[in-house]
């Protein structure tokens, strides 16, 4: 017999029950939920006078539809604003903590449950929302799921699913300094592609995960769905458990004990084997930017925008103003976000504050930085790292998913380019004709300084 | 849910890779409370210019193509985000079925769970579609749900559907009324699973 992935313990340990000829049904231990994706959900169960089986397993947050400044005040946008009052009304009639804008444990769904000890390694964890994957950093089998999933969540705390293939994504060797783990991520991406992982659920392996501090490990499974994967995981170690331990939801004194030798029996067995296998150099990795409107369209920084020539291709460049054989080095650049579920943790902000410290931000940019959670902006405070960047010029706002998914007033207008630290480069993602290219919080805010995109491989960070 | 066992009708082309939930539905119109309306704003920022005029130039809003049920659209369709959002404005709008080569995994779900067929085909077969339905924008398609086959003058094609939600679109069941019929199942799963408290 072969041995079992991390994948398959996991899932197997959730089983509940195997339909012939169909799905199983897995039982979901972790239900996060947001205001956008479960109003919906909500009504179809009471219209149908079904109670919701297990409100103390979801924790719900306010996160996508904020906004970022004047979170005290009432939400200007009407159906901003109605859409919140539902999420905090549903909350309330089924019993479900919120912590919605202004509490100190709100921010964005994937850095504010981590942060609170809510994953765990070996669970089960769904969201309505794709960035889910984030939670497999904690080797935790963590996805995006659809309202009607929401639903069927919260009627029984438990999914139909068929299985997905296993995939494993090993990258060994030394990275090059100034190469963070998003660019580990869209290196990744851009050598298999946006479908590469779709049907599978994958595995990061390697020297290079095993050395990452939790939050380089969330960026990378992060954007596990950016190349179509449901879910993205790494073995739980020590780096895991040290993070966990002594978290508000984390389990404590003995019962911290237990899980963690059972949460050492989970990393892949070595004589397990995986439906698909990727094998990279670490070295030959270098800081990434995107030139497309797919996360895969990525190139290293002063490399050169590859010639395809097929009509989505050419239509991806056309919307980006791009030529083939260009490259992006000082292009220049009037937006900077660092922010997102990908990047808004306070290491992204210590290493873009390493570059910022003692500088100014060029005068053609408007620099935003949005921290992931109530928890995140207090660190940036406390740290000093607030006053570094407002003595730069960079605009401090409050968290949330921000200039993401633009569904706030935080929209990059048409026509104009955004490095941004974000998962997304899609057509119109920032905002209606705005131009999106993907990077490190480092390289985001060298562009910030220097109002163009310039070369960090060389430089040396204090 | 609606049940689907037969359709026979005309397409809309879509020759597009990577069309992504974002594109089927902007973030912008996300706001809603409800499931209605979605289809109005369907591809809006393809369907409308910059000046919020409807662009003449994209199929969908093309004459020719008016009232048809299917959309047939290039490789990776629906990826990106989760929003179901996305699944609600392609049926809202009237098309009962997308043909690709190739679906997202959450998208394929969340059009299954609104009775929405996604249907895969080979990348050939697609190509040939496509030409068809771009020569000839009365070409007919006619889907049997039961027997998994696409009928056209190109000829016949199968197409895989998993067997379980076969029977639920057929039905128009859904999956809250099956996982509810395996509560004793559930709780006595939960009773017995690993947990640190």
């Amino acid at each position: 017999m072969t041995g079992k992935t991390l994948f398959d313990k996991v899932w197997d340990a959730h089983v509940v029950d195997s339909i012939d000829n169909g799905p199983q049904i897995l039982y979901i231990d972790k239900h996060l939920i947001h205001e956008v994706t479960s109003p919906q959900a909500f009504n179809e169960l009471e219209e149908r006078g079904i109670t919701i089986a297990r409100p103390d397993q979801i924790v719900a947050t306010a996160d996508h539809n904020t906004p970022t400044v004047d979170q005290h005040l009432p939400v200007k946008d009407e159906m901003s604003r109605n859409q919140l009052s539902q999420l905090t009304r549903n909350c309330e009639k089924h019993n479900i903590t919120l912590y919605g804008l202004g509490h100190k444990y709100n921010g964005i769904v994937h850095v504010m449950a981590p942060e609170l000890g809510v994953t765990q390694p070996g669970m089960t964890m769904v969201c309505g929302d794709s960035h889910t994957s984030t939670h497999g950093a904690f080797g935790t089998i963590a996805f995006g799921i659809g309202t009607s999933q929401v639903g069927q969540v919260f009627a029984s705390q438990s999914l139909l699913l068929n299985k997905p293939k296993s995939l494993r994504v090993s990258v060994n060797g030394k990275l090059a300094p100034n190469v963070l783990p998003k660019d580990v991520i869209l290196y990744i991406i851009s050598k298999i592609g946006t479908n590469a992982g779709t049907g599978y659920f994958c595995e990061y392996a390697g020297n290079v995960f095993e050395e990452m501090s939790m939050e380089g490990r969330m960026t990378v499974c992060n954007m596990s769905i950016e190349m179509g994967a449901r879910g993205g995981m790494i073995a739980p170690d020590q780096t895991t458990f040290d993070y966990v331990e002594g978290r508000k939801f984390a389990p404590k004194g003995d019962a911290f004990a237990k899980a963690v030798k059972y949460w050492k029996t989970l990393p892949t067995d070595n004589d397990a084997v995986f439906d698909k296998e990727y094998h990279f150099d670490a070295a030959d990795i270098a800081p990434m930017l995107t030139y497309g409107t797919n996360p895969g369209m990525g190139i290293k920084i002063n490399g050169n925008i590859p010639e395809k020539g097929d009509m989505t291709f050419d239509k991806a460049l056309e919307y980006m103003n791009f030529k083939s054989g260009a490259q992006l080095l000082d292009t220049p650049i009037n937006y900077v976000f660092i922010g997102s579920c990908t990047n808004s943790r306070i290491e992204d902000f210590r290493i873009a504050a390493q570059y910022v410290r003692g500088k100014h931000k060029a005068a053609n940019v408007n620099a935003w930085l949005v921290p992931g959670s109530q928890q995140v902006a207090k660190q940036l405070q406390e740290e000093g790292l607030k006053e570094v960047f407002e003595e730069a010029g960079f605009v401090l706002r409050q968290p949330g998913c921000s200039a993401c998914l633009a569904m706030n007033d935080d929209k990059i207008p048409s026509g104009e380019y955004c490095v941004s630290t974000s998962n997304r480069n899609f057509e119109g993602r920032q905002g209606q004709g705005a131009r999106t290219i993907l990077a490190s919080p480092l390289v985001a805010a060298a562009t910030a300084i220097e109002g163009k995109i310039v070369d960090v491989t060389q430089e040396v960070l204090a | 849910m609606e049940k689907f066992k037969t359709l026979k009708t005309t397409a809309v082309p879509l020759p597009i890779e990577n069309i992504d939930t974002d594109q089927i539905i902007p973030a912008r119109f996300l706001k809603a409370t409800d499931k209605k309306g979605f289809g109005d704003n369907v591809f809006r920022d393809w369907r409308y210019t910059k000046e919020g005029k409807l662009d003449t130039d994209f199929p969908i809003n093309q004459p020719q193509y008016k009232g048809a049920q299917i959309l047939v659209a290039g490789d990776n369709f629906g990826c990106g985000s989760s929003r179901e959002h996305a699944a609600w404005a392609i049926a809202g709008y009237g098309f009962r079925v997308v043909i690709s080569s190739f679906f997202a995994d959450i998208f394929k779900g969340n059009a299954l769970n609104n009775g929405l067929l996604p249907i895969q085909v080979t990348p050939e077969y697609l190509a040939q579609l496509m030409t068809g339905i771009q020569e000839n924008p009365e070409f007919t398609i006619t889907i049997d749900l039961e027997n998994q086959v696409i009928d056209t003058s190109l000829g016949q094609a199968a197409f895989d559907i998993d067997p379980y939600k076969k029977v639920c679109l057929i039905n128009g069941y859904d999956d809250i009324d099956f996982l509810l019929s395996k509560k004793a199942e559930i709780e006595k799963f939960e009773n017995n699973r690993v947990t640190f408290a």
